[in-house]
């Protein structure tokens, strides 16, 4: 018994974290609300404003994003020495230049272009 | 003399030099977790250029045209499903039930491909009603974000059933335990991943 309690200490001692029951269903739980939130938005048009429904989808996305990887993947600042943490922060960093800049840029080329080439004329080539 | 050595080798497992007394479980994990790190910058590219493609629609259909919400919604909830029950495998390998792990994963597997058939599906309607990749930008930037999400699943699956014959023929020892763990990670990174697809492609896109 007791050299079992100690493997289990050593197991932990890994760095790995594990959910519990109650961790998954909260987790599943709380992204089911997440989930049904922006669906529900869209396809009852709740709000007038498009901004605005948008602004939920993203916001409650992100929220959502952070719930699986608390409750699911067991993200926290402890496991293998916060080298998880870091990676992940890094990766943030890297993802949010990647898609940020590229819409920045290409946003600007698009204003950019000769003023003729707009979807209307487009739209009249086809 | 040598058939004595042979029989000796035959009965005695075999001894090398090499002993893994005890494989670090972290170094295995935190490679996987940055394997799963650069997979996340694959899909932000492709986020990125859905981002910059989604709204060219070359005269064709937009995604108000093309999409079915309610579908979209029915395979979220196949892969959420199957997130918490890939947890719930975890759970039963944790108490080293291999029945249970094996019922749980097999559960999983069943939501995989429940997910993968519907994606399927969709490309096969939309296909048929003349949106396919070629058709405009934004239909190329949404088959390849979406149809990598789903190669990303189907993969998961294969190696899902490939495990489950592991533990039914070795077990739970660390190493299959290891094993799961990491695919418990690049499941449940997929799902955080369709996240973001369901919002900012389906959601996003729907309204326009």
């Amino acid at each position: 018994m007791s050299a079992h309690s100690h493997a289990h200490d050593d197991h932990h001692g890994d760095g790995a974290s594990h959910g519990t029951f109650k961790s998954y269903l909260i987790g599943f739980i709380l992204s089911v609300i997440l989930t049904a939130i922006p669906f529900w938005l869209v396809m009852d048009s709740v709000l007038d404003s498009k901004v605005a429904t948008a602004l939920w989808i993203m916001g409650l996305g992100v929220v959502q994003i952070v719930v699986h990887m608390v409750y699911f993947l067991h993200m926290n600042t402890k496991s293998e020495g916060g080298w998880n943490m870091l990676a992940l922060i890094f990766t943030i960093v890297i993802v949010a230049i990647a898609i940020a800049g590229s819409l920045w840029v290409m946003y600007h080329l698009n204003t950019n272009m000769m003023p003729q080439m707009d979807h209307e004329m487009i739209k009249s080539f086809g | 003399m040598t058939m004595a050595n042979n029989t000796a080798s035959q009965t005695e497992a075999p001894v090398f030099y090499l002993k893994e007394e005890h494989h670090p479980e972290t170094g295995t994990m935190l490679g996987f977790w940055i394997y799963l790190m650069s997979d996340c910058l694959i899909f932000a590219i492709l986020f990125a250029t859905h981002g910059v493609l989604g709204r060219n629609y070359a005269a064709g259909p937009s995604p108000a045209d093309l999409f079915d919400l309610k579908l979209v919604a029915i395979n979220t909830s196949m892969l959420l499903f199957s997130s918490i029950t890939y947890g719930f495998a975890m759970l039963q390998m944790e108490k080293g039930k291999i029945a249970g792990t094996q019922l749980w994963l097999a559960i999983t597997g069943l939501f995989g491909i429940a997910f993968v058939g519907l994606e399927l599906y969709e490309f096969h309607h939309l296909w048929h009603i003349g949106a396919t990749p070629m058709r405009s930008g934004f239909l190329s930037a949404f088959y390849t974000l979406v149809a990598t999400h789903g190669l990303h699943v189907t993969f998961g699956i294969i190696w899902l059933v490939t495990l489950m014959v592991q533990v039914s023929k070795r077990g739970l020892i660390p190493e299959n335990k290891r094993r799961l763990m990491c695919l418990s990670m690049f499941w449940h990174f997929l799902d955080v991943v369709w996240i973001g697809v369901f919002s900012v492609v389906y959601l996003l896109g729907v309204l326009g």
